[in-house]
Order: C-alpha cells, then sequence, then structure tokens
C-alpha cells in the first residue's frame, strides 16, 4: 500500500527533484535572508564601542558626539578622523560593521572625488553623490524583494477574490464585473502615475497601492475560468446538496482545486514586480532618491557611463535575481503538471 | 492454415508496469470474436498493440497479420496496414473525429490515400458509405461537422470510416458503450449486417456480456492482463471453466428488492416542470422546457427507478425534486413543503435528502481526505457535536459501506472506481438521510463491481429504511433494485407503475423497444 501522500505533498517532492529550480530556491532565499539583515552588514554605525571602560552599541542607540568628546552635541560621524581617532587611543576599541557604510552614508572626509571607482575604502565604489554602491545594492535588493513580495501578495489576493466571485457566481454578476474590469483595465497605469508623481512624491506606499490597484487584473482572469470550470464538478454538486453554505464550498472545495495557475505564476509575478519598481525607479516615477532602488542606480549608471562600476554589478544582480525567479517559476510550473509523475 | 491474425504470447508494458503478460488467441476470416474483459484488463492495450497505434508502450511476443509477422515492422509498413488491411473505431465518437474537419472529408481522406481516388470519387464513395451505415439524407449530412452529429450518427460516421477501404479485419473498441440502449442495439445489428455482407473478421472489444451473447461467434476473456479463457460462445458461456468467467457471467444483477410493504408516502411530487432559459438576441428569452408536468410518489423504504434515454429528463428530475435547479411544482417530503423553502432553511433541510453521483471520479474533491470528505456534512449539520465522536462516526459509516477505517486520512486518488462510490455512498450515509438521489451510481463501474454496490443500497436501505430515487439508463440494473418504475421520453412520464408489470406488460411502445433492446429474451 503506497503511503498517503498529499496532491501538494507530491508537487513538492517533483519540484525538488528539478535541480536547478531547487537550487535556485535556495540561492534566493539565501540572498533574502542576508539581505534582510543588511543594517548589521552594511552600516555607518559601528556594532559595539568601547570608550573610557564603558561600552556603546551605535547601532542601537544614537549618541551625539560630546559622548566621545567632539565639540558638537550632534549624532556622530563614526567615518570622521577625530572621531576614529578617539577609538584608536589605548582602552578603547570600535568594531564596525563588515561594509561600514549606511544605504545613504556619504563620506564627507573621502580621499576621491565622486563617484569614486572601487578601492579598499569602498569595495564596489560609490555613486555619484559618494553613497557605497555595495550598501545600495544591499539596501535595494531588499525593498526590491519586500516590495515585490508585498505587491503580488496583494495582487494575488485581491486576483483570487475577483476571479472567485466572477467564476463561482457566474452569470449576471460575471457580466457586470467582467464589464467593470474592461473599464478598470483601460485606464492608462503610466500616465497616473506620471500625473500622480508630479502631483506629491510618491513613497513606496503609494506605489504599492497604485501599482496593486491594477496588478491583480491578469491573475483574476485565471482564477475566474477554473473556478468557472471546478463549479460544474460533481464534488461542488455534492457539497452544495450536502448543505453547504456558497462561501464553505468556495473556500474548501473549489479554491484549493483552483490554485495551481495561482502558485505558478506567483514567481513570475515576483519578478515581475521587482522590474516594475525598478523601471518605475529608472523612469524618476518611482520612489524618492533616498530610498535605495535598483532602479535608481541603473538611471546613475546611465547618467554616469564611464562610472562602470554603478551599472555593471546592479545590471549583475538585476538579472541573477530575475534568473533564479524565472527557474524557480519554471520548476513551480513543471511540478504543478499532474500529468507528470 | 494460418489464421487472419495470430497473437501469440502478447506483452505489453508501461515502463515499469506490466499491463497484458502473454496473451494469445486468433482471428479466423470472416470471424467474429469478443474480447471480454473489466476496466484495466488490457484489452484495449491488446487491441493497439495490432496496430502499434500507442507509442508508450513496449511490445514483446508475436502479432502476425496473414503470415506477416507485424511487431517490429516498421512504421512505414504499418501505414499500410492501418486503415486498408485492419480497421478500427473507437469507444467515444466524439473524440475520435477531429472536431474541425467535415464528416465527409474525414472519410474521403482514407479513400484518397489508400485506394487512390481523386476528390470527386471520394466524395461520392463517402456519401455512399453515410448510406449505407444507415444515416438518413447522406448527401447533406456528409457536409455536417462531427458536433451537429448525434452520438448515434458519429459512432455511424465512424463505422463508414473504417469501412471505406474494405478491411478484412474491423476492431472495435467498445462502439456501444457510449450510446442509449435503443441506438446500441441499432449499431449491433449494423456492424452484423456489414460484416455478413463483406466477410471481413471483427474483433469486438466490451466489458457487456449481454453484448458479447448477441454478437459474436467466439469470445476471449482478459483479466489482469492475461487471456484466462477463450472459446466458442455458446461452450464458454453455457459451461465456464475459469472461475473469473463464472464471476463475471454471475455478475448480471438479479433482483434484489422485495415485494413493498404498504407504507407511507415519503416523497410526493406533483406537477414537476423545469425549463432552461435561451437568450435570443439582445433582449428577449425563450424558456425550452425540460421536463412537463411530472408527478410522482416514492414511499418510505423503496426505491423508484426513474428511466429513460440520454436527454429525456432523468438527471433534470432528481435534480429538481432535490431542489438543486429551480423547478415549478409542488414537491414534498414527509408532508413538509420542499419546493417553498429558500436560503438557510433549504440548507438545513439537505440533510435529509442526498446525492450520489454517476462519476466517483468526478464527485470527490481530490484534495480532501476521505476523512474531511465524509465529516464535513457531520461538521456542518452537528455542529457541537465532539471531534472524536465525528471520527467515531466517520469510521463506522466507512464500515458500514465495506471500507476500512484506516483509509480515513487517504486521498480519493488513491482509491479504484468501486472504493471511491462506497466513499461518495458514505459521505451521503453519515447524515441518515431520509432519501438518496442515486443517479446512475453504477454506470462507471465494471459489472462484478456493479453488483457489489447494488447490493450494498440493498442492505442500507433495509436496514435503515431509506427511500431512493435511482436514476439508470440499465434496465437490468433497475429490475434488480426498483419497486417502482417511471419511464421518460423527451420530458414526459411515458410510463409507470409497480416493477414488475413494467417489466413484464409494458404498455407504452417506448416501454418496449427500451426492454426489448436492454434485455433481449434470451
Amino acid at each position: 500500500m503506497s503511503v498517503a501522500m498529499t496532491p501538494g505533498r507530491r508537487v513538492w517532492r517533483r519540484f525538488k527533484g528539478n535541480q536547478r529550480a531547487w537550487v535556485s530556491l535556495w540561492l534566493f532565499g539565501l540572498m533574502f535572508v542576508v539581505s534582510l539583515f543588511a543594517e548589521v552588514l552594511s552600516n555607518d554605525r559601528p556594532l559595539a564601542a568601547r570608550y573610557h571602560d564603558q561600552l556603546y552599541f551605535p547601532i542601537l542607540f544614537q549618541y551625539n558626539e560630546t559622548v566621545f568628546g567632539g565639540d558638537f552635541d550632534t549624532p556622530t560621524d563614526y567615518l570622521d578622523p577625530f572621531i576614529q581617532d578617539q577609538f584608536a587611543r589605548p582602552g578603547n576599541w570600535v568594531v564596525f560593521a563588515p561594509n561600514p557604510y549606511g544605504s545613504n552614508t556619504v563620506n564627507q572626509f573621502a580621499s576621491r572625488p565622486n563617484p569614486a571607482p572601487p578601492s579598499e575604502d569602498n569595495v564596489l565604489g560609490t555613486d555619484d553623490r559618494g553613497r557605497d554602491i555595495l550598501a545600495r545594492l544591499l539596501y535595494g535588493f531588499r525593498v526590491s524583494v519586500l516590495f515585490a513580495l508585498a505587491l503580488t501578495a496583494s495582487g494575488t489576493l485581491i486576483g483570487v477574490l475577483m476571479g472567485a466571485i466572477q467564476g463561482y457566481f457566474a452569470g449576471k454578476t460575471d457580466l457586470v464585473l467582467q464589464r467593470l474590469l474592461e473599464v478598470w483595465g483601460s485606464l492608462p497605469e503610466l500616465y497616473l502615475l506620471i500625473i500622480l508623481s508630479s502631483l506629491f512624491n510618491p513613497g513606496l506606499w503609494i506605489l504599492l497601492l497604485l501599482l496593486t490597484a491594477f496588478g491583480w487584473m491578469g491573475l483574476s482572469d485565471y482564477v475566474r475560468a477554473e473556478f468557472l470550470r471546478n463549479r460544474q464538478m460533481d464534488y461542488v454538486a455534492a457539497a452544495r446538496s450536502l448543505g453547504l453554505p456558497n462561501w464553505q464550498i468556495m473556500w474548501r472545495h473549489v479554491l484549493p482545486n483552483s490554485l495551481t495557475p495561482v502558485l505558478a505564476f506567483l514567481p513570475f509575478r515576483v519578478s515581475s514586480a521587482i522590474l516594475a519598481l525598478t523601471s518605475l525607479d529608472f523612469l524618476g516615477l518611482g520612489v524618492p532618491s533616498s530610498t535605495p532602488s535598483l532602479g535608481e542606480l541603473l538611471a546613475q549608471g546611465k547618467d554616469n557611463l564611464d562610472a562602470w562600476w554603478i551599472a555593471l554589478p546592479t545590471f549583475g544582480l538585476l538579472t541573477l535575481t530575475l534568473l533564479l525567479l524565472i527557474f524557480i517559476g519554471e520548476g513551480l510550473r513543471d511540478a504543478m503538471d499532474t500529468r507528470k509523475g | 492454415m494460418e489464421k487472419l491474425l495470430t497473437v501469440e504470447g502478447l506483452n505489453a508494458r508501461f515502463g515499469q508496469h506490466q499491463v497484458v503478460t502473454a496473451a494469445s488467441f486468433q482471428v479466423a476470416a470472416g470471424e467474429k470474436v469478443a474480447l471480454v474483459g473489466e476496466s484495466g484488463s488490457g484489452k484495449t492495450v491488446t487491441a493497439q498493440a495490432l496496430l502499434q497505434l500507442n507509442p508508450d508502450v513496449a511490445l514483446s511476443g508475436s502479432v502476425r497479420w496473414d503470415g506477416e509477422e507485424l511487431l517490429g515492422v516498421g512504421e512505414k509498413r504499418l501505414r499500410q496496414i492501418r486503415g486498408r488491411d485492419i480497421a478500427m473505431i473507437f469507444q467515444e465518437p466524439m473524440s475520435a473525429l477531429n472536431p474541425l474537419f467535415r464528416v465527409g472529408e474525414q472519410i474521403a481522406e482514407g479513400l484518397s490515400l489508400h485506394l487512390g481516388l481523386n476528390a470527386r470519387e471520394a466524395r461520392a464513395e463517402a456519401i455512399r458509405l453515410l448510406a449505407r451505415t444507415g444515416i438518413a439524407d447522406a448527401e447533406r449530412k456528409v457536409d455536417s461537422y462531427p458536433f451537429q452529429l448525434s452520438g448515434g450518427q458519429r459512432q455511424r460516421a465512424m463505422i463508414a470510416m473504417a469501412l471505406a477501404c474494405k478491411p478484412r479485419l474491423l476492431v472495435a473498441d467498445e462502439p456501444t458503450t457510449a450510446l442509449d440502449v435503443t441506438v446500441q442495439a441499432q449499431i449491433l445489428t449494423l456492424l452484423a449486417d456489414l460484416q455478413r455482407e463483406s466477410g471481413m473478421a471483427v474483433l469486438f472489444i466490451t466489458h457487456d456480456l449481454n453484448l458479447v451473447r448477441r454478437f459474436a461467434d467466439r469470445v476471449v476473456v482478459m483479466r489482469g492482463g492475461l487471456v484466462v479463457e477463450s472459446g466458442e460462445v455458446n461452450t464458454v458461456f453455457a459451461n465456464p471453466s475459469h472461475p473469473y468467467t463464472r464471476e463475471l457471467l454471475a455478475s448480471r444483477p438479479e433482483r434484489l428488492a422485495e415485494a413493498p410493504e404498504s407504507s407511507r408516502e415519503r416523497l410526493t411530487a406533483r406537477a414537476v416542470s423545469v425549463s432552461y432559459r435561451q437568450r435570443t438576441g439582445w433582449f428577449g428569452h425563450r424558456d425550452i422546457p425540460v421536463l412537463r408536468d411530472v408527478s410522482l410518489a416514492l414511499p418510505a423504504g423503496q426505491t423508484l427507478g426513474i428511466v429513460g434515454e440520454s436527454g429525456s429528463g432523468k438527471t433534470t428530475l432528481g435534480m429538481a425534486l432535490l431542489r438543486m435547479l429551480p423547478a415549478q411544482g409542488d414537491i414534498r417530503l414527509d408532508g413538509h413543503a420542499l419546493d417553498k423553502l429558500k436560503g438557510r432553511a433549504l440548507r438545513h433541510a439537505r440533510r435529509d435528502f442526498q446525492i450520489v453521483f454517476q462519476d466517483p471520479f468526478a464527485s470527490l474533491s481530490p484534495r480532501r481526505t476521505v476523512e474531511q470528505i465524509i465529516g464535513e456534512g457531520l461538521a456542518l449539520h452537528q455542529p457541537h457535536m465532539p471531534a472524536d465522536e465525528r471520527r467515531r462516526r466517520v469510521a463506522a459509516v466507512l464500515q458500514e459501506v465495506g471500507l476500512h477505517q484506516d483509509m480515513m486520512p487517504r486521498y480519493p486518488h488513491e482509491f479504484s472506481g468501486g472504493q471511491r462510490q462506497r466513499i461518495a455512498i458514505a459521505r451521503a450515509l453519515v447524515l441518515r438521510p431520509k432519501l438518496m438521489l442515486l443517479d446512475e451510481p453504477t454506470s462507471a463501474l465494471d459489472a462484478t463491481l456493479q453488483k457489489q454496490v447494488l447490493q450494498l443500497l440493498h442492505s442500507l436501505q433495509r436496514k435503515y429504511g431509506l427511500s431512493y430515487l435511482f436514476i439508470s439508463h440499465d434496465l437490468a440494473v433497475i429490475r434488480a433494485v426498483a419497486h417502482q418504475v417511471l419511464v421518460l421520453k423527451d420530458g414526459r412520464v411515458v410510463e409507470e407503475g409497480p416493477a414488475e408489470a413494467i417489466f413484464s406488460q409494458p404498455r407504452h411502445p417506448y416501454t418496449r423497444e427500451l426492454l426489448q433492446a436492454a434485455l433481449p429474451p434470451s
């Protein structure tokens, strides 16, 4: 007798059998987890310091310069040679993050003009405002992926909900909603963004809201089709004849059997969300320059073609991310194909 | 003398899975041989192996056609034989005909390929063949698309296509299974006539022993990929030597229903009508009646058999009575009006009447365990029942339908058709309903399983005093279980009454025709 395996577990096993997708998933997961710890890895505030026999944790708390023997009652700039001298005295020490720059840190005491090529100070160089490229990449990657995950989650949620309602109730409900959808879908998304970005400075949340408002429509079509198909199945009639209310039938019977296209599209949706944010930033319609972003880096790379160290690593990171997501998506799609063993 | 077709020690495997083992049989010229077996016995794989139609199957052994070895002969030679010497017709004519081509074009294709006829000759020949297979108005039908033909006409067109090149062997794979009984009888007669006329041999694959007895000269019985018995039809049927053949022959459903005791009415319906609304143009619509003024009464503990061909409104009637479809008319269960119930009240009432569907593969949600499937109704209608009590009830009902309680955490795809149908019955039974609608509950099952399920249903009925609405196109099944019978044709009741009376003295000509086709005097 074979071991009971849920359809979901069989999909998972098939997915694991696909080496490329499995490795991609691990690599992407690793990159994402590492980027979640960006503050520890790349920060202009030291992790810990000892000054005059007292321990300080600048990464957690803000200390003013006067604490470390400075003259001004302002937040300490730990890249200041004077402060560094203070810590170099006997009995004092300081532990910096591996990359001693935050995403918006400008080294006021740098020896080279900006954009600075890679050196021992800045492993990947700086951009045209003197910010460290490695730090920008790390934080930018995190923002991109988090944004993409949020956008995918919200878009999927709305898409599934709308598709489910349309497909399950069909008939007039479907007809009316489908017309509304067509009207909504024909609104020019990019123009709206341009108009809005001229009215106020779009932050991440407003972008998320706007992209969500338009991003769910492609998915709802697939879910609608699946629901239209599955609502005809005998097991739905059986559930109805048991006396189950509609929402329970939708939730327990139709939805689990309609999720294949949703799951198969997830990685592709994440990658297209990353790309969407990147392109908007590249065009200058996206987040403000203080938010680290891959698109903004690409735009700088375009403006400073001779500074190859801006465009090249950004391009590489973006390509790698999208490639990994596409491999994962392919693996997932193949694993969902029940015709395979 | 060498027979027309000799199969010796044929093995077939899908990857690691052996589906046919050392099958041997022969077909002589002009002979009608039936290949009988249940689903999964390897009969279709064997038939396809003759022409090596399935590229996923690895074959070994020997298939000799008129002295020529066909296994390993090469695709080019096979293509010459396919369609010209050996032709095939399939079970489902809708999927075997290409929906994008006209019927005539598909017949003509074989004619021009194998006989080299030009377009006009091929068309004329196609019309002649269609007319010969009994399609009225062949001149016009030759330009029809498959969807424009009825099931019987499509199967006739398939036969015309197969006969186009005057093959010496016709392999017919369940050619009548998808058809109504009266049409079945016509197709069978047609095949027998054509066989006599042309002297071709026929290899007839079926699970229906009734058809074997009526049609074939010799029979080959297969089980689990093995040929267990073969011989003259009369000898094998009169004197089966293998236990499986005996079991198969004994699996004709016997009468299970006893003479009904008079009991109070459980379900009564008066003047139930159903119509579908069809849109005409932008704002207009018309109502197409599918069920007109059907009245019936079903006493407690009895079975009402609803009989009719496809499209007669059997299922519609069942669904309307159980309020799964909007309908007009007066429906009462134990005196309470069902037709007035709405929303929540209707959902609460549903625990008293349950449905078992025809296709056990479609009626169980593939992503829920057996326990979840059966326990769902309990959780809904008795929400205060503790979880372990619910588990106990599910286990008990599984036992009742002949399954083991270890099966609770498993998923539907792990079960066979018969087991799934038992799960579906358990799902309906666990709520202790008063009335069950059984919509062709045995049609998707093999003959031996069919008998077991009927016996199960019968014993449950006696134990719990259940009333059944039993929908079936199979009169043998209805005769086995029904106390009362209702014959439907085109949405109207043509005859109703006690089962014995209907089966022994049918009054309406349509009932007589049905009986004639389904239960020929043996």
